[in-house]
């Protein structure tokens, strides 16, 4: 279970989260939507502790991470898993050395192992015999999959997604929904996706989150979502934007 | 003013911070031996050709002048000592730094820079590994281990080619330069000259990863790391220099080496 008290955050004067609170249960699948720019990928930020709120907790499986020195946080992120925006791939890495990574650093692996869990994940994000390539030479498509096979191959208990289908054609994006529904129900984890893709918030979440003015706006189901009437949540589904004179 | 005093004080904090915890990190051998040797390679191995034509160019020079200089109160002789002297115990520690400064200080803000700009490091983080013990640690105990050798052929190169100057360009009497020169260098001068080259090791690695790690979005912040790595490091290292060598000289004469 994760737990978000009162979340405060600014980044020198400009206020990005102003008192966010909310709760997810295990197994839960739950999008956080909002517009660019408003917060998403820092709140998801302080769920896993890479930043620290200014005010407010984060509690996760009943323990207060808020106050943990980098140290402690490092027991804590082994729950975790977390798929960046632009995969992060380690460059100096192939593909299989970056899907091994974590499980290189545990120490309590033999190679034989390790090779075997990296094709299983590869295998899992559709990405076999890939193995021997370098990031560099994978679309983004494949980065990201491949960042999904790394956060996923030491079987995390919860799985981060920072826009997992942004700048990718409707057809990989598809792709990367229908895998982060896989990993949900065969691995059964609790995820977390930031998106502004509606059509990736309907289909892979069974709870939405609403970042808006800096609050959690709305707290639902994505078919009361999409069944809403109020402005702010409509504009944001139908994605109007205000009309302004140019000059 | 007072904004460049309080982020001038406030990086000093940090980088004091972030030796602590290298450190208390070296200590509890968290860091990967692979990792540890490609460094040592990459430190060492590769910053050979540099060190190399600077120490040597840097030995005949001084041997040069300085025979210009003695030739004139007859003390031909006396020029491989100075050279040997300078060598072990000053220039060929700080040139080797400033030219391992150059060259591995960049490399290192760069990289680690470039993997903070495009969230590596906090792939790192969220993969439970602790980026001091994972870049930091390697790079500082390599630098440490690859200053003193480095410096070694530095100060070696350095006193060979000032001989090959003074003996057959300049013609000094090598019999009386070379006896000179045994009698005035010292162990304690090779002594201070590698404790000198160990604590520089230390400067350029911890510099190089504070700067890439705290570096600034987008290509310019990595270039600004780069440059400022490489600046901090080199007026570190001169102003360490002087207060290294008044207080390792005094050591050595409490010791009566």
């Amino acid at each position: 279970m994760i737990e978000v008290r009162d979340l405060k955050k600014s980044f020198g004067v400009q206020p990005i989260l102003e008192g966010v609170g909310f709760r997810i249960e295990n197994g839960e699948s739950v999008v956080i939507i909002g517009r660019s720019g408003g917060g998403k990928s820092v709140l998801l930020k302080h769920i896993i502790g890479l930043l620290q709120p200014d005010a407010g907790e984060v509690w996760v499986e009943g323990e207060n991470i808020t106050r943990m020195n980098e140290r402690q946080l490092l027991r804590v992120r082994e729950k975790f898993g977390m798929v960046f925006q632009g995969a992060a791939l380690f460059d100096s890495m192939s593909v299989a050395g970056n899907v091994a990574f974590p499980l290189e650093r545990k120490k309590k692996y033999t190679s034989g192992e390790i090779a075997k869990r990296v094709a299983a994940a590869l295998e899992m994000v559709d990405l076999p015999g890939t193995e021997k390539k370098n990031p560099a030479e994978l679309s983004g498509g494949m980065r990201k999959r491949v960042g999904l096979a790394r956060a996923i191959v030491y079987e995390p208990r919860i799985v981060l997604y920072d826009e997992p289908t942004t700048g990718l054609d409707p057809i990989v994006s598809d792709s990367i929904d229908k895998l982060i529904i896989r990993v949900r129900d065969q691995l059964k984890v609790t995820s977390i996706v930031v998106t502004h893709d509606m059509r990736s918030a309907r289909r892979v979440g069974n709870h939405v989150l609403m970042l808006h003015e800096k609050k959690i706006y709305a707290n639902c189901t994505p078919e009361n979502l999409f069944a809403s009437q109020d402005p702010v949540v409509r504009q944001f589904i139908d994605g109007v934007a205000d009309e302004k004179p140019l000059f | 003013m007072r904004t460049w005093i309080a982020e001038w004080l406030t990086g000093l904090g940090r980088i004091t911070l972030l030796s602590q915890e290298a450190i208390a990190s070296c200590l509890t051998f968290k860091f990967s031996r692979r990792d540890l040797l490609y460094q040592i390679y990459f430190i060492g191995v590769k910053s050979q050709s540099v060190v190399l034509v600077t120490g040597a160019f840097t030995g005949m020079v001084l041997a040069a002048q300085t025979y210009f200089q003695f030739h004139k109160v007859k003390m031909d002789t006396a020029t491989l000592a100075v050279v040997s002297v300078s060598m072990c115990s000053e220039l060929g520690p700080v040139l080797t730094a400033l030219m391992v400064a150059g060259r591995v200080g960049a490399a290192i803000a760069a990289e680690i820079g470039t993997m903070r700009v495009t969230e590596q490091i906090d792939a790192l983080r969220t993969l439970a590994t602790h980026p001091t013990d994972y870049l930091v640690v390697p790079r500082l105990i390599a630098a440490n281990i690859a200053l003193p050798m480095l410096t070694i052929e530095s100060m070696f190169i350095g006193i060979a080619s000032s001989y090959i100057v003074g003996v057959f360009l300049l013609g000094i009497e090598p019999t009386y330069a070379y006896w000179n020169m045994l009698k005035y260098s010292h162990n304690s001068d090779v002594m201070i000259g590698l404790i000198k080259s160990v604590v520089y090791g230390g400067i350029i690695a911890l510099i190089g990863c504070y700067k890439g790690l705290s570096c600034n979005v987008g290509a310019e912040g990595v270039g600004r790391a780069t440059t400022e790595a490489v600046v901090y490091a080199s007026i570190t290292i001169l102003i360490c220099n002087f207060f290294l060598t008044l207080l390792l000289e005094k050591i050595c004469v409490i010791l009566g080496l």
